[in-house]
């Protein structure tokens, strides 16, 4: 309870928040049209007007929660309309880029780690590759890929999705691998254990809690890059595509559908993260 | 250079070059320790008593002179497990179990399962940790964390034990009783123990011998032989003749002391 109960006071200050713009952004609407037709609209008209239009600039939460009951527990999840199918497809390709970020993540680290020369020849393009707008990569990604006569939109979008998700992997596990002091590096030496039994044993049990912490900031990245990876793309399902062809068709409700759908996604994934940390470490022994 | 020695260093040299020039961290160190003894290594910080500790255990290279273990250099020693080395930390692993800790170097060194877990049980209880196989870390006191580290540095029966001061961290209390432990310990197993410490009273109490260092550049400056009786009981530190070591060395340390009067 105590630690729900911030959690919903934030909750309600963003909704209160939310239904208060509700009625700046959409009133100029409700005047020009109370204009034209030559109605006197009081300051109560007004608000309750802002608060269900068919095409708002802000649609109000309440909107934006039938709209989601509409698309999510109404329509069949095979439904083209159902925010569950694309969600589907989004959460898909998003395990997909998680799963190839994190190897190239932690295998990455592990090269930098272990050779001089990949630490300087590495670390840098890394940092320099999140330097890069991810919009204006996607679609080379795309079309490089199309040459290569890959069919599809699951491992473009995986890609791009694995692009982001992969750096926080990277610069978790070299802290991680790194974090074993000079002292228990001397005592695996006087054991003369070799560098593979250093690894197993040593490091790579040490870097755990590094890991999972990055994994957190990983799996968010990676549905964001998900989701980035289905604006530039064309591609008709997802919550990307969602956000798109709401923005293409002026259809707010459908933009702010998908993205409250693509929230929760994001916090149930991470929460599973989480769940599977405190596990893990509690497992091996971390927790107290 | 004779059978019995058990180490043996000949005109060590060891010179570390930093930022700010070299610094001379042994100078011609010459010194034997026979198998089976107690020998203390005590001095102002940077005397070159740890640094002598880790040339023993072929973690540094001496830039001059010769070191030898049980006859060999350093490295082949370690190879040879002859030597189990206490840091002043426990340095614990936090994923693994008190016997999963002790297990380790005998897991890298490749023991069969049944001979592990036989070891495992003799040297935890040979530090009293019987019943404690379980337990994490964290779940121990720093004393008995330590126990569990020395336990470890036994569990391969290396004959030479190199403390570099193992007990540094608690205080004087557990600091007793460990001490009394370790005697225990040494008079059983009959080891050949190199202990590095600042506590003089530590030293007279646990050592057949002790070698007194000073710093810059970092030399022996007096090795005493203690005549107290192998078997010691913690008040023998009351005694005329335990005073009278630890005067020779609080002099000892005086007259190594280069900066002051």
């Amino acid at each position: 309870m105590n630690r729900v109960l911030p959690i919903l006071v934030v909750l309600a200050a963003i909704l209160a928040l939310w239904y208060v713009a509700v009625v700046p952004m959409n009133a100029g609407w409700t005047i020009a049209q109370a204009e034209r037709a030559g109605h006197d609209l009081t300051f109560a008209d007004v608000v309750a007007d802002t608060m269900n239009q068919d095409r708002p600039r802000l649609p109000a939460p309440h909107q934006v929660a039938a709209e989601l009951k509409k698309t999510v527990l109404d329509t069949k999840v095979t439904s083209k309309r159902s925010l569950v199918f694309h969600g589907w497809i989004t959460l898909q390709s998003t395990l997909w880029g998680f799963a190839l970020g994190t190897t190239v993540g932690i295998g990455m680290a592990v090269s930098i780690v272990y050779s001089r020369t990949a630490n300087m020849s590495l670390m840098p393009w890394a940092i320099i590759s999140q330097t890069i707008p991810i919009v204006a990569i996607a679609p080379m990604i795309i079309v490089v890929l199309a040459t290569l006569g890959v069919e599809g939109r699951t491992v473009p979008k995986a890609i791009i999705s694995a692009y982001l998700c992969f750096f926080p992997v990277l610069v978790s596990m070299v802290k991680g691998l790194r974090s074993p002091g000079a002292m228990q590096i001397d005592l695996m030496k006087t054991y003369s254990a070799n560098a593979g039994q250093t690894f197993w044993k040593l490091r790579l049990p040490a870097s755990m809690p590094y890991l999972f912490t990055s994994l957190k900031v990983g799996i968010a990245a990676a549905l964001v890059g998900t989701i980035v990876g289905e604006l530039p793309t064309g591609a008709i399902q997802g919550l990307g595509a969602r956000i798109l062809i709401g923005d293409q068709f002026g259809n707010p409700l459908m933009i702010w559908s998908a993205l409250i759908a693509a929230a929760c996604l994001a916090g149930a994934l991470v929460t599973i993260v989480t769940v599977l940390q405190s596990l893990a470490l509690q497992r091996m022994g971390y927790a107290r | 250079m004779s059978q019995a020695a058990a180490i043996e260093a000949k005109n060590l040299d060891l010179t570390f070059e930093t930022g700010d020039g070299a610094i001379q961290a042994l100078r011609d160190v010459t010194l034997e320790i026979g198998k089976g003894e107690f020998v203390s290594f005590i001095g102002p910080s940077g005397c070159g008593k740890t640094t002598f500790l880790r040339v023993v255990a072929g973690l540094e290279t001496p830039t001059g002179g010769e070191v030898r273990v049980n006859g060999t250099s350093p490295d082949e020693a370690r190879r040879d497990r002859a030597y189990g080395y206490v840091f002043q930390e426990a340095g614990l692993y936090p994923w693994r179990t008190i016997a999963g800790n002790v297990r380790l170097p005998l897991e890298i060194m490749g023991y069969s399962k049944s001979e592990m877990a036989e070891r495992v049980n003799r040297v935890l209880e040979l530090v009293e940790l019987s019943g404690f196989e379980n337990k994490h870390p964290w779940q121990l006191s720093g004393g008995m964390q330590q126990r569990a580290s020395i336990a470890r540095a036994l569990a391969f029966d290396a004959d030479i034990l190199l403390m570099d001061e193992p007990f540094g961290a608690l205080d004087e209390i557990v600091r007793d009783h460990l001490n009394e432990q370790l005697l225990r310990l040494w008079d059983h197993t009959g080891k050949t123990i190199g202990f590095v410490t600042h506590s003089i009273p530590e030293a007279v109490y646990l050592s057949t011998r002790i070698v007194v260092m000073s710093p810059r550049p970092g030399r022996i400056t007096d090795v005493i032989d203690n005549p107290l009786p192998r078997k010691r009981p913690l008040d023998i530190r009351d005694t005329p003749e335990f005073l009278e070591v630890a005067q020779r060395i609080r002099k000892g340390l005086r007259a190594g002391h280069s900066y002051g009067d």
